[in-house]
């Protein structure tokens, strides 16, 4: 299976985009002595960014399977979450308690026991309990690491 | 014969602990359907930070062993397996498994991984010196081509297509300018404040290696049907290690193929031990029981992509162009204690150079008594539900990162990368060009700026970088991975045309 041709246009004219700012940005900034390696990746850069974005547009692009609906509907809830967790939860909650709520949630949303099931729940509960105790065993106790509290923990 | 002098090393009571817990750890991750083993050695790399240098490199040099003879198990037991290195393995193992001949199987695979390891160990220790000698000679403009050759190989041979696999490198090589330029103390690149540090390579190791497969994981849903292993009926060893001596012609050509294949950089396990169990099936009276549960299938593929780990290590401790991805990661474990592979390893370094070499060698012999022992229990670990596996690597991808700096800017920049990783590889893009952009890229530079340096002072920048024998050679090989890549996707682009037609 290969991904759409809009697929392949659309990925490849970010990494162009990105090219043209790496370019743009080598090529015009100041001391232009700290660019000068830039400017010779840049020109490897965009130059490739280009033969990709025309292979892209011309068919000619095949490699990589692309992302159907239904793998990026089941993305979404995970990726929401793991972006709640990592750019906002754990620093203000505390990384003890927003990872607890996290695994929870995750491992919840992805598991196919049923909600209603309450041995189900018993199971999740007792697993991220575990998993958390050996999170705070190994990063708190034997490396010491001093980590964000938050508001909770 | 320097190496037999730092044996002692390995033996210290923190250092065996490690050995062992890396190996046994190794095997379980391992065994785990989904969990690759340069996952897995990314994740070990923050612990490794709280450790001596022999110390940390003798956990991720355990880890890395053990997970590629690890997948053998799910291979077996599950027909999934555990890494790339063990499809090869699951054609024959499975089939064995079924008939009742389990144990059988995953002693023949555990013995055959450890003769392999050995020998690819033992080419790692007498190679490695003659060839880190040689790189004494290189200068600074030798050096740079170096760096530049280690992103272009890795770039083009290990991905599906040499233009992504090239712009993958060249996105490496960008993120690793981002920050301060270490001469001028110019801004380059800061979007953001969390990038004003640069880009620390052990959170991009997890945002990189980690985050895509945790996305990996959400995208099967909650579609979690379940594994059912098969289950292992005792059997002799001794058997076991009788049979593995009358079947040499599959151990020798599985541990011939797997180390010069290993020796290359960026083909790595997964050819190894594919084209190992082609060889001995070609070369078996008894060709047409290959893929029914034939012992020599799985000792050949075995012994191959283990027998490849030790020579991917060459590249790596001489020249610093790592021989498959895992050894990418093992390289920025290298780096973070300040230790350059090459001469400076081992004349400044010997200590921990041999202490990590030797630690291999012994960690394959406890691979195979472990792996023997706990294999059925590491099978039922590795049937650990998907979401539970998730759930866990995304929790340790935070703290791993968090970890090292004790700074949230690297967690943004471990899920921003992991993110942006994981869509790149939906469309060809190859993660580990971009690792080795990234750690060769400070390198690539520094080289090359002191190399401009020096070149004004004498025949100017052309004939100091482009002149030479040692040079032009690099230049050529530079020029032929990427041409090699290119005539190679052609081959394939052609080849591949009948089969869609057909289908």
């Amino acid at each position: 299976m290969t991904a759409s041709r809009l697929q392949h246009i659309v990925s490849s004219g970010i990494v162009l985009f990105v090219a043209v700012i790496v370019t743009w940005i080598s090529f015009t900034q100041q001391p232009a002595d700290a660019f000068l390696f830039p400017r010779l990746i840049a020109i490897f850069f965009i130059g490739l960014a280009v033969w990709n974005f025309i292979r892209a547009i011309s068919g000619m692009a095949k490699v990589g399977e692309g992302l159907d609906s239904t793998s990026f509907i089941n993305i979404v809830p995970g990726l929401v979450v793991m972006a709640v967790y990592v750019f906002f939860a754990a620093k203000s909650l505390g990384f003890y308690f927003a990872s607890t709520i996290a695994f929870l949630t995750v491992f919840t949303i992805y598991d196919s026991v049923p909600l209603r099931d309450i041995r189900g729940w018993i199971k999740r509960i007792l697993v991220t309990a575990i998993f958390m105790l050996v999170i705070y065993g190994l990063f708190a106790m034997l490396l010491k690491v001093q980590t964000p509290r938050g508001i909770w923990f | 014969m320097e190496f037999l002098g730092y044996f002692g090393g390995v033996f210290e009571p923190v250092s065996f602990m490690l050995l062992l817990g890396g190996t046994i750890g190794g095997l379980i991750l391992g065994a785990t359907p989904g969990l690759s083993p340069t996952m897995a050695v990314a994740l070990l790399i923050p612990f490794t930070f709280h450790l001596q240098p022999a110390q940390g490199l003798i956990l991720l040099g355990a880890a890395y062993t053990s997970t590629v003879a690890g997948g053998a198990v799910s291979a077996i037991l599950l027909k999934i397996p555990g890494a790339p290195a063990n499809i090869a393995t699951s054609l024959d193992g499975n089939a064995m498994a079924k008939k009742g001949e389990g144990a059988r199987a995953l002693h023949l695979s555990f013995l055959a991984s450890g003769v392999g390891g050995v020998i690819g160990v033992l080419l790692l220790i007498f190679l490695t010196p003659v060839l880190a000698q040689w790189a004494l000679a290189f200068s600074y403009s030798h050096l740079f081509w170096m760096a530049i050759l280690g992103v272009t190989v890795i770039g083009s041979l290990d991905s599906k297509s040499f233009v992504k696999g090239l712009l993958s490198g060249c996105i490496g090589l960008w993120l690793s300018m981002i920050g301060f330029d270490d001469n001028l103390g110019a801004q380059r690149f800061i979007f953001a404040d969390a990038l004003a540090g640069g880009i620390h390579i052990i959170p991009a190791l997890i945002g990189l290696f980690a985050i895509p497969q945790v996305m990996e994981m959400f995208a099967k849903g909650r579609a979690n049907a379940a594994i059912e292993a098969i289950e292992v009926p005792k059997q002799s060893l001794l058997a076991s290690i009788h049979e593995l001596g009358q079947s040499m012609r599959s151990l020798s050509i599985g541990t011939i193929f797997g180390s010069i294949i290993g020796i290359i950089p960026g083909v790595g396990g997964q050819i190894a031990g594919l084209v190992a169990y082609d060889q001995a099936r070609k070369f078996s009276p008894k060709k047409e029981k290959f893929g029914t549960g034939h012992p020599e299938g799985i000792i050949a593929a075995e012994s191959a992509n283990n027998a490849m780990v030790g020579p991917s290590l060459v590249p790596l401790l001489t020249l610093s162009i790592p021989g498959s991805p895992t050894a990418a990661v093992l390289l920025g474990g290298l780096i973070i204690h300040g230790i350059f592979p090459g001469s400076d390893l081992f004349d400044n370094h010997p200590q921990v150079a041999w202490t990590f070499i030797n630690s291999m060698l012994i960690g394959q012999i406890l691979m195979v008594i472990f792996g023997i022992y706990t294999a059925a229990w590491a099978a039922r670990i590795a049937r650990a539900p998907v979401p539970i596996m998730a759930a866990a690597v995304m929790v340790l991808a935070l703290f791993g990162s968090y970890s090292v700096q004790q700074s949230m800017g690297d967690v943004y920049i471990m899920l921003s990368l992991g993110i942006g990783m994981f869509f790149l590889e939906k469309f060809g893009f190859s993660a580990a060009p971009l690792v080795l952009g990234l750690i060769l890229g400070p390198i690539a530079e520094s080289n090359f700026t002191t190399g401009s340096l020096i070149a004004q002072a004498q025949d100017g920048p052309i004939v100091y970088f482009m002149t030479g024998l040692l040079n032009m050679f690099l230049i050529f090989l530079v020029v032929a991975s990427v041409a090699y890549s290119f005539w190679s996707n052609m081959v394939h682009g052609k080849s591949s045309k009948p089969m869609e037609a057909r289908s």
